[in-house]
């Protein structure tokens, strides 16, 4: 191939050079140019090597279906792979290398595996290192995983940076009447009509430039049209969107557009993202995606140098570059004859084999027409240099002849670009006169214009734009037909000689033969869904643009059928690679969830508080003094919380307001435990069930007034409780007058627990006597005003076991509480104490969290069965009562000790029978701590059969992936102060 | 991408919306037997066509709501409050 750019013509700006690297070597091109058309202009022939065989690739197309010239852009953190040199805008300083290759794509150490090629036939791996000796069923799958690393290793994809993204991304929303895909003759006619009847249109156009075909065109007309055309846009107010890919089409006129804003930019502003990714609503949507040249499957059809007419059409007239200087020209249908003539035109040597003996057309001017040739085997090392023609002799195709050439043009049809509407379902239809599929049915609000609709001349297909704007609008137009040339299209997938073995690629871009598709045929994998994902057919970055069809008809012919019996694969989104960073958007680092703050956040942070995730919460761990680490840290807090007194941030806590005349019968009916006598200003904990009969939450309720409750929820459930007893009131029990109202933001709350908590509170408010224990008796709940005229609630609870209140007052005065509370604490030589903490002292008590209460668990199971009231009913009791559910031998809540006490162990350890430490165990470890008041190590879990069954049993806590085994003892899971005294106290 | 017409807040992106579950089951009475509620709890349809479910507006107005939806195209048919008492106050009636 001798390529070279032409003195003039084309769009490109040549006074504007723009130098890139290739490889390593400074290059030259122009404003205009693709990466692609400028490594042509360079005469740049091998552009990538290919992912199984590495052989040398080059250009095969002009645009988004580029199965050749795959490249890795960038540098570090900003490398790319699997790029289209195709679509790739060249600009100043561009940075582009060939990949699957090394040392580079010219010389590739890894071409020697084309020498064993075939080791690497479609379903190779599978056969070899599954299921087979010496890996056996069962084990292969796990040494495969290993090889197929290996392998992948060594075929390469391109390899993307381990770095961070530097790049931001961001998310946005449109909203348009009609929205037009594509920007060549019918797009364009479709939304200026469409923008001249009054309607709001978005036009996206994936190129950097509107025109489409317009811009490949050599007559000078009809860049003269387009620039009306698109002059008129602008003037009718039509939002234009170039380098904006519409990938995806969803429901209700959903569109997913992807802008790439900087990818073209040599000095990018700073403030912009790198691409935006577009939620676009539509009332309609026109797709004007027009149609993409496709192959024919024949001996070497992949070397560089091969590639569709129209894509040489493109780099002449669009680009300025005349791709080969003795151009063979292959075609079974009319498209590529004026691309012969453009090509003679500028000066090269060109032959046009027409796979057709009867084709009307005349050969144009400088061409020499040979009729009833197809390509059979094209020859060459390192690039095209000849080819061996083909030609019909008694239903067979034998060879006719070879023809040197640096340039090989193929043309087997052309394939309308319907995935987009086959995303919402649309069912491709085969037309077998115009060898393609076609749309079909699409739903009502999505319309097919131009080339996409199998339309294949200039002028209908602007005609067909039109007609479709009118048809949007309700006008009752008739559309042109599909069609437009004057000799029929001869389908032509394969060129196969008898007795003659070729390698000849259906995709070239997964190195996917002909030879492939027969041995899934003859192997038994001939639905396409099979065959497709035996060979992997189409599933490369260009989603079997080229190749899909080729595979069809192939597997069609060898199943003796035709092409809409064999049928097709769904077209799925994305229309091209969307970068996995659009998707997220902003939604990254610290911005990936949001983050809850409770009131105290910025107080607790003050105090040196060393923060933890709780669901989207942040809550304070341990309050670290100087030198200690968490272990010292929360020892010392736990400690004086049984001694002192200490003070915990429990806002997170969720906080439901229930209030209405029926708020007790509600009540009553959720919770299992009895709920319709609990007096004003006492609180009760209770447990609620889902209506499987498995626990959902707990926490306790405060009866404020006659009819006005506060519910607490745990800090993870807040949400879920929430939604449930909304559900209850909204869709089940409507008689009930009952409003519930999520306060969990409303207030702020602390806990403060220890012997000396009384003392703590008393003079922090105005009435000290409030607290005392005739006053504020356990689980007593009242209004109270802390100095300084703050109104807030207190309750007698205790999680930790201790004497211990919760207070609560509205969120702006959290700090002002502190500032009372805190000092007083330290006068009691009282601590912070965060999250692990408190985790000791529960645990000490065997009280349940979520990590006991994790979904699976029943009432029994975690030891309360007591609380579940056999005098009334409530959500959850009926299935509760299932067989399943009541297994005496079902996991029950015990407390675990080590039995060297000086051992340790870990939660998530397994529960077992020494010598049955396989399989599953008997129970698991939920929560584990050192206990500062027992002096060693305990844990809480559930075990079947619960202490019962395996009191004065050996037990081992095993914990094979992280620690050996450790022998354990099952106790009863409140450890500590089982009597409660001290909570009392 | 379904969008649902809220009854109180409009046309609102799905993404406000968490989805509940089957709207045509009847609940059985909390004393009712085992296998009342286990029908109402474990047997559902499967249904290829137009099914009533039930959504809620959860970042919106949090109405639940009873919407009839195609499963095969998620065309959305009808969407009214579940609870007869909103939609009275939406109706004006109240
Ligand atoms: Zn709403």
């Amino acid at each position: 191939m001798t390529a070279r750019r032409l003195s003039s013509g084309g769009r490109i700006d040549r006074s504007q050079t723009v130098t890139f690297r290739w490889d390593g070597k400074r290059l030259q091109g122009f404003a205009g140019d693709t990466l692609a058309s400028a490594l042509l202009a360079n005469n740049q022939r091998i552009i990538g090597r290919s992912f199984k065989y590495h052989r040398p690739r080059g250009v095969m197309s002009a645009g988004v279906e580029e199965s050749g010239a795959i490249v890795t852009t960038g540098r570090g953190a900003r490398s790319e792979p699997n790029v289209k040199a195709t679509q790739q805008e060249l600009f100043e300083g561009l940075v582009a290398s060939g990949q699957n290759a090394w040392p580079s794509v010219r010389h590739d150490v890894g071409a020697v595996s084309g020498l064993f090629s075939r080791f690497f036939a479609a379903g190779f791996y599978y056969k070899t290192f599954m299921g087979l000796p010496p890996f056996e069923t069962g084990r292969g799958t796990g040494i495969w995983m290993q090889y197929e690393k290996l392998i992948r290793k060594a075929a390469g994809m391109g390899s993307a940076s381990r770095l961070p993204d530097p790049d931001v991304y961001d998310h946005a929303h449109g909203f348009c009447d009609v929205l037009v895909v594509g920007a060549g003759p019918a797009g364009l006619a479709a939304a200026l009509e469409l923008a001249q009847q009054g309607r709001d249109v978005v036009l996206v156009e994936q190129d950097f430039e509107l025109g489409g075909d317009y811009l490949a065109q050599s007559d000078p007309q009809a860049i003269t049209r387009r620039d009306t055309q698109v002059a008129a846009l602008r003037a009718a107010g039509v939002r234009i969107m170039t380098r904006t890919t519409a990938f995806g089409l969803y429901d209700n006129g959903v569109a997913g557009l992807l802008e790439r804003v900087t990818d073209h930019l040599a000095s990018p502003d700073a403030s912009l993202p790198r691409q935006r990714f577009w939620t676009m609503r539509a009332g309609r949507t026109v797709l004007a995606t027009g149609a993409l040249e496709r192959f024919i499957s024949f001996g070497n059809n992949d070397l560089p140098g091969v590639m569709t007419p129209n894509a040489a059409r493109s780099y002449l007239n669009r680009f300025g570059v005349l791709p080969g200087q003795r151009i063979v020209v292959a075609t079974n249908n009319d498209s590529a004859y004026a691309v012969a003539g453009e090509l003679a035109a500028a000066g090269a040597q060109v032959i046009l084999a027409d796979a057709r003996s009867d084709a009307a057309l005349v050969a144009p001017k400088g061409v020499e027409l040979r009729q009833g040739l197809a390509p059979f085997n094209a020859s060459g090392g390192r690039g095209v240099s000849g080819i061996e023609f083909a030609s019909q002799q008694g239903g067979a195709w034998r060879v006719a002849g070879r023809e040197a050439c640096d340039l090989l043009l193929v043309s087997g049809g052309w394939s309308p670009v319907i995935n987009l509407a086959s995303h919402l379902g649309a069912r491709p239809i085969w037309d077998s006169a115009l060898a393609c599929f076609l749309p079909g049915k699409t739903r009502s609000d999505i319309h097919m214009a131009g080339s996409a609709a199998g339309v294949w001349q200039t002028e209908a297909c602007e005609a067909s734009g039109t007609a479709v704007a009118r048809q949007v609008i309700g006008a009752d137009t008739a559309l042109p037909a599909a069609g437009g040339w004057q000799t029929p299209i001869a389908p032509l997938y394969e060129v196969r000689v008898p007795g003659r073995r070729t390698k000849a690629f259906v995709d070239p871009q997964h190195d996917v033969t002909g030879d492939d598709v027969r041995l899934a045929h003859q192997e038994g994998f001939v639905s396409v869904e099979h065959l497709k994902r035996y060979t992997t057919l189409g599933m490369a970055t260009d989603q079997g643009k080229m190749g899909n069809i080729i595979g069809l008809a192939m597997m069609a012919e060898a199943l003796g059928r035709e092409i809409p019996q064999v049928g097709t694969t769904r077209f799925r989104p994305p229309y091209t690679p969307v970068a996995i960073g659009a998707l997220a958007g902003r939604h990254t680092g610290p911005h990936a969830k949001p983050l809850r703050r409770t009131p105290l956040h910025d107080w607790n942070l003050r105090q040196g508080a060393v923060m933890t995730d709780a669901g989207l919460w942040h809550r304070p761990w341990y309050f670290p003094h100087a030198g200690e680490g968490m272990a010292e840290a929360y020892v010392r807090e736990a400690t004086a919380v049984r001694e002192t007194v200490g003070i915990c941030d429990v806002s997170s806590l969720g906080k439901i307001a229930i209030q209405g005349p029926d708020a007790t019968e509600f009540l009553n009916r959720i919770y299992t435990n009895p709920f319709a006598k609990l007096p004003i200003g006492r609180a009760r904990y209770g447990i609620m069930l889902r209506d499987d009969g498995i626990v959902m939450d707990d926490g306790t309720t405060w009866r404020l007034g006659e009819s006005d409750y506060l519910m607490t929820t745990t800090t993870t459930n807040a949400g879920k409780v929430m939604v449930f007893l909304e559900e209850l009131l909204h869709t089940r029990w409507q008689d009930l007058r009952v409003h519930v109202t999520s306060v969990s933001d409303h207030w702020a709350g602390v806990s403060i627990a220890g012997p000396k908590s009384r003392e703590v509170i008393a003079p922090c408010l105005e009435d000290g006597e409030a607290v005392t224990n005739d006053n504020l008796p356990f689980l007593g709940v009242r209004p109270v005003r802390l100095k300084g005229g703050i109104e807030g609630l207190i309750a007698r609870i205790s999680f930790s076991g201790e004497l211990a209140y919760e207070i609560y007052v509205p969120s702006g005065y959290g700090e002002a509480m502190m500032a009372l509370l805190w000092p007083q604490a330290q006068a009691q030589n009282g601590v912070l104490y965060g999250l692990e903490a408190l985790g000791a002292l529960r645990i000490e008590k065997g009280h349940v969290t979520g990590a006991e209460l994790d979904g699976r668990m029943t009432i029994d199971d975690a030891g309360l069965g007591k609380m579940a009231s056999p005098k009334k009913t409530f959500i959850g009791d009926a299935l509760r009562r299932r067989p399943e559910l009541t297994d005496p031998n079902r996991p029950q809540l015990v407390g675990v000790f080590p039995k060297i006490r000086s051992d340790t162990f870990n939660a998530g350890a397994l529960l077992t029978a020494p010598g049955e430490d396989s399989g599953f165990g008997d129970g698991w470890l939920t929560a584990v701590t050192h206990s500062p008041a027992l002096g060693h190590w305990i844990g809480i879990g559930y075990i079947a059969g619960g202490v019962a069954a395996w009191e004065g049993r050996r037990v081992l806590a095993s914990d094979p992936t992280r620690r050996g085994p450790v022998e354990v003892e099952i106790v009863p899971p409140i450890m500590f102060d089982p009597k409660g005294d001290r909570m009392h106290g | 991408m379904i969008i649902l017409n809220c009854p109180f807040c409009g046309p609102r992106d799905h993404s406000e919306f968490d989805y509940g579950g089957d709207g045509s089951i009847t609940y059985p009475s909390l004393d009712a037997p085992v296998e009342d509620w286990h029908a109402a709890v474990f047997l559902r349809d499967n249904i290829c066509g137009v099914q009533t479910e039930t959504w809620q507006h959860t970042q919106g107005c949090r109405m639940w709501l009873l919407v009839e939806r195609d499963t095969m195209s998620h065309e959305v048919h009808s969407i009214r409050p579940a609870h007869p008492g909103h939609a009275a106050v939406l109706e004006g009636k109240v």
